[in-house]
């Protein structure tokens, strides 16, 4: 993992980006251009802005109507710079899935956009998009359902270059898929078979073979390990760690597991109910949350050291959290916070540097959108 | 306990057993699945036991055996393809592998109970969680209708759901995965048991939720002076509740250890393997310890120990001899009480 | 993370499936889910003996001269019922003896089942396609197109089948063996629309068709080679086993006289003759009765062990 700058986070850089914007209709042999030029190390390759997703509650058998909206991301912004890591963690519900199913324009965003080299890829659509698509790839959580059970593994990995045919010429693909197999550690005489004669493992190097075909930059991984076993999972994280090296990879890496996160992240974004709560380096989330529920979430996650249950204090939050089609006003966090007070139920907090912490080089001194933000001696998880 | 009345019909705790006898014994245990491909052996000879107000956590990865041993204590094995060809389990000292029906329906539900990792799919979707929990208090102790319900709701406080009168008669899909579990956990209560099996309870919940699940156990346990034994792959959620520890690998048990003691200096390179793939913050930027390889095929264990072609300390004695799970003692001889490892060379494994 | 462990009813499933995927190294060939299940069904005995009986029925469709010289229409009223079943003269015209108008009922049972086999492979032929082609596109479109065709399979499903094709077919005067299918298929499509509708649905959730969107693949691609591929398991059950229920609902509608007519022959047709002498001539119905049943028998078992095979829940 190279060194990045990494206090250069702030959010307000997005240089030409307006300008691509305001020319309205996108010239696509232009945007193809824009896509194909190569970013430096260090500098932002993905920029997403108040990004939303609301999915339409609908009632109704032939005639349907809208009866309210699940609001899965509810306005997320981050960068993610070249060759690097971020991580993003969360509970189920925050919205982190669909953030990756976003910027794989898997899913049309509400509003709000993803510009990936200046280009805004939620507005983009047939050669553009599909472009696009070669530079983006994605690593899925589920090895077992991620691979169509009925087609071989050389046919899997190899249909991406069916796809786009200008990747590899025909007489090369087999192979190109038999490389492809032995980066990621498989047997190359392997082609023939179908995904249920391997084991969880297996899969998921399979399915990271077939996100590589294309030579991607950027990797979206939603939970690329915690469906394998313990023992399993660091052979995955090695692997992937390898990859970036070798290929120059930037990843997206969504996960649960706090430690594994923050193994491999150089940047960590927290999310809750649709917002981004909390963004930094990996050591200014983990060593000096300032966001309640960071804190929360850090010292709930069981640490695998017994001494630690005698020391420190351990946050409990109560109850669940809140449904995403009926989130709380203000903060999204305050039905659970301990310091909620008036203020966070009518205003809702700005994911920025807190006032207390600005020009201050602490390293607290990182977004985080609480109205109270301070730091707090926790029990760290991975720490 | 205010919640069961103790004149019901409820056997005798100690019936039977001689008083010396431990909570649960499990004792040599061997089940096998009768598959197309072949005989897949599950579970190869497992010893453990359990005592009231002991929390056992049996850690293990998926086809190791664990959760197959717990099915085999409850009785819900699907048999066939399964069988138990051999071992006892001892409840109080009686097996209950060879007890009549009547007698082991007795003891699994009311003395044993479990709990499961989905508790949506352990719930019935159509009936109210009132009447769920209800019916174990009509069936066991033929309670009305109407006291079934308050001791439902009781049991619901106790687990601590919020408005829990206002909610007795919700279907399960209304509350949210770790309100259910805690309605599983009501469940496995109800009738007082001696012992709870609880199978990756946490494992489906949100971390901060897993957190409150886990301590309302923890906190029914101690009141109840319960038995615990606590299915689990997460060395997390072992070191934060467990008093000792059995680590399962291919259907064996390779590590018996006092929670604090397994965590400093384990005695099984598969435990040592595992403990040290968790990233450090140490080696940040490094590349994480993997122990190499694949999972067992439980259809073709390899011969002598079975953790041979992943460890890096094997030697030609691990690819013959299947090493028996022997004390472990300290470098001077004396004694570590509770540690045990299946491992040829555990000596070098601990003390080297 | 739900997939690491197991719960209570996959376990000894997952105890079973895991080694089983591991265990490709062992087993050095590839393995298609295809093959899995054709090793499967080679080894089921029921398999084996509906396949026979079928592959049997087949040839005698196609072939029934081979099988007989008599000719079934010859009617020769000397032997009118007085021929009883001679079962010791295999393969000869008075075999099983003769009908009310002195015709071999051998004969005429062997010339018989081409009708029964052609209705049966044409309605579910058509159905498949016609039903499946529907189902396929409600279940991966959705939206207005899912609504419209569910909600025409619904009215269809409110017809009753048998009523339904009755009254269909009683607008034809000459009812040939394709006016008979045409009417079965306008009506039977419904049940085939909905499993296909329902297993798309399944199968275009699952990561890899997500997957292959995400490299771009277009509609085509997707639907042919990763949606359909895995939908068609049930699909292809249920039109075994309903084969078996057309043949059938021909017979009922010739024996109602509502079917196929003379000239063409049918069992249904036979069998509503055989039934008017029931008590002094029960073998004039007794054959082509037993025919229709062993061939529905036939059809449904076959689809039973295609079901067992395919079923995912073994795999």
């Amino acid at each position: 993992m190279a060194e990045l700058d990494k206090t250069d986070g702030s959010m307000d850089a997005t240089p030409n980006v307006t300008e691509v914007v305001s020319v309205g209709a996108v010239d696509e042999t232009a945007a193809v251009a824009a896509i194909e030029a190569p970013v430096e190390r260090g500098e932002p390759i993905l920029q997403v802005r108040n990004l939303v997703k609301h999915f339409p509650l609908s009632q109704g058998i032939l005639f349907k109507r809208q009866v309210g909206a699940v609001k899965a991301v509810d306005g997320v912004s981050f960068d993610l710079y070249q060759g690097e890591t971020l991580g993003i963690v969360g509970e189920s519900g925050c919205g982190k899935s669909t953030v990756a199913r976003l910027l794989m324009a898997l899913e049309t965003a509400t509003s709000g956009e993803v510009f990936y080299k200046g280009q805004d890829i939620t507005r983009l659509s047939g050669r553009a998009l599909k472009a696009v698509r070669r530079n983006i790839q994605m690593v899925f959580q589920d090895p077992y359902t991620s691979l169509n059970p009925r087609m071989t593994v050389g046919d899997i990995i190899g249909e991406p270059f069916d796809i786009h045919p200008e990747v590899a010429p025909k007489g090369d693909r087999r192979a190109k898929v038999q490389e492809l197999l032995d980066v990621v550690g498989l047997n190359p005489e392997y082609i023939n078979r179908y995904p249920h004669q391997f084991s969880g493992g297996q899969r998921q190097r399979i399915g990271i073979a077939r996100g590589l075909a294309l030579n991607p930059e950027i990797i979206i991984c939603d939970e690329p390990v915690s469906a394998l076993d313990v023992s399993v999972q660091a052979q995955v994280i090695n692997l992937m760690e390898k990859l970036q090296d070798e290929f120059n990879l930037s990843y997206v890496f969504i996960a649960h597991d706090l430690s594994i996160v923050r193994h491999i992240s150089d940047r960590v974004g927290v999310m809750y109910l649709g917002k981004m709560a909390e963004i930094g380096t990996d050591a200014e989330i983990y060593d000096h949350p300032t966001h309640p529920y960071t804190q929360a979430l850090l010292s709930a996650v069981p640490v695998p050291d017994p001494e630690a249950r005698e020391r420190g204090e351990r946050i409990i939050l109560a109850g669940d959290v809140p449904s995403p089609a009926n989130p709380p006003s203000g903060c999204r966090f305050r039905t659970r916070c301990w310091k909620a007070q008036d203020k966070c139920s009518t205003e809702m907090p700005l994911l920025a540097v807190p006032e207390r912490f600005k020009g201050s080089d602490s390293p607290a001194a990182h977004e985080s959108a609480c109205h109270f933000a301070e730091e707090k001696d926790i029990v760290g998880a991975a720490s | 306990m205010t919640i069961i009345d103790k004149t019901a019909d409820i056997p005798a705790p100690r019936s039977g057993g001689p008083d010396d006898a431990r909570l649960l014994e499990v004792r040599d245990l061997h089940v096998e699945f009768h598959t197309r491909d072949g005989v897949a052996k599950a579970v190869n000879g497992v010893n453990y036991s359990v005592d009231s107000g002991e929390t056992l956590a049996v850690l293990g990865e998926s086809g190791s055996g664990k959760s197959v041993t717990a099915q085999a204590i409850m009785g819900i094995l699907d048999m066939p393809p399964g069988k138990i060809p051999q071992g006892q389990i001892l409840y109080r000292g009686q097996d209950m592998l060879t007890m009549s029906n009547e007698e082991r329906r007795k003891i699994r539900g009311q003395k044993i109970a479990m709990i499961f990792q989905d508790a949506l799919s352990s719930l019935n979707p159509v009936l109210s969680v009132g009447y769920q929990l209800g019916e174990m208090f009509r069936v066991h102790q033929g309670l009305s209708r109407k006291q079934a319900k308050l001791k439902a709701i009781e049991l619901m406080e106790r687990v601590k759901i919020p408005a829990a009168k206002q909610r007795v008669g919700d279907y399960p899909h209304q509350f949210s995965g770790g309100m259910r579990q805690r309605i599983m956990i009501a469940m496995a209560l109800a009738l007082e048991p001696d012992l709870i099996i609880a199978d990756e309870p946490t494992t489906a919940l949100d971390v901060t939720v897993q957190a409150q699940v886990m301590d309302l156990l923890k906190e029914l346990q101690t009141e109840f002076n319960m038995g615990l034994i606590l299915i689990t792959h997460d060395l997390g959620v072992v070191a934060d509740v467990a008093d000792k520890i059995a680590v399962m690998y291919a259907g064996r048990i390779v590590e018996t250890a006092p929670v604090h003691e397994l965590y400093k200096r384990p005695a099984h390179p598969y435990t040592r393997g595992l403990l040290d793939s968790i990233p450090r913050l140490d080696q940040k930027g490094q590349e994480l310890y993997a122990i190499k390889g694949l999972p067992p095929n439980l259809l073709k264990i390899p011969s002598g120990c079975a953790f041979n072609p992943r460890c890096p300390k094997a030697e030609d004695i691990c690819r013959t001899e299947i090493p028996a799970l022997v004390p472990v003692s300290e470098q001077d001889g004396s004694e570590l009480p509770g540690r045990g490892s299946a491992c040829h060379f555990w000596k070098e494994t601990i003390h080297g | 993370m739900p997939d690491v462990t197991e719960t209570k009813t996959e376990a000894a499933v997952d105890a079973v499936a895991a080694p089983s995927a591991a265990d490709a190294q062992s087993k050095d060939k590839p393995r298609s889910l295809w093959g899995d299940a054709w090793f499967d069904l080679r080894h089921r005995p029921m398999f084996w003996i509906s396949s026979i009986l079928l592959v049997l029925l087949l040839v005698i469709a196609a072939f029934p001269g081979l099988f007989t010289g008599a000719n079934p229409r010859d009617g020769d009223l000397t032997n009118h019922f007085l021929t009883k079943p001679e079962l010791g003269h295999l393969f000869q015209a008075d075999w099983f003896g003769y009908d009310g108008q002195g015709r071999s009922i051998y004969a005429r049972v062997v010339y018989g089942t081409r009708a029964s086999i052609m209705v049966g492979v044409g309605v579910t032929a058509a159905v498949t396609l016609v039903g499946g082609l529907l189902g396929m596109l409600a279940g991966y479109f959705g939206g207005w197109l899912d609504s419209v065709i569910s909600r025409v399979t619904d009215i269809f499903f409110g017809i009753p089948f048998l009523l339904g094709a009755m009254v269909v077919l009683n607008a034809f005067t000459d009812r040939k063996v394709y006016v008979v299918i045409l009417a079965l298929a306008f009506l039977g499509w419904t049940s085939i629309c909905r499993v296909m509708r329902a297993s798309v649905i399944t199968a275009k959730q699952a990561d890899y068709v997500t997957a292959a969107r995400a490299l771009g693949a277009g509609t085509p691609r997707i639907l042919f080679r990763h949606v359909l591929p895995n939908a068609l398991a049930p699909t292809i059950v249920v039109a075994t086993i309903a084969l078996g229920g057309y043949i059938s609902a021909e017979a009922t509608l010739s024996f109602l006289g509502l079917g196929l007519g003379e000239p063409t022959i049918s069992w249904g047709i036979d069998i509503a003759q055989g039934s008017q002498d029931i008590r002094d001539n029960p073998h004039a119905l007794l054959f082509p009765a037993g025919m229709l049943s062993l061939t529905v028998f036939a059809f449904i078992m076959l689809g039973d062990a295609v079901r067992d095979a395919l079923d995912p829940k073994l795999r």
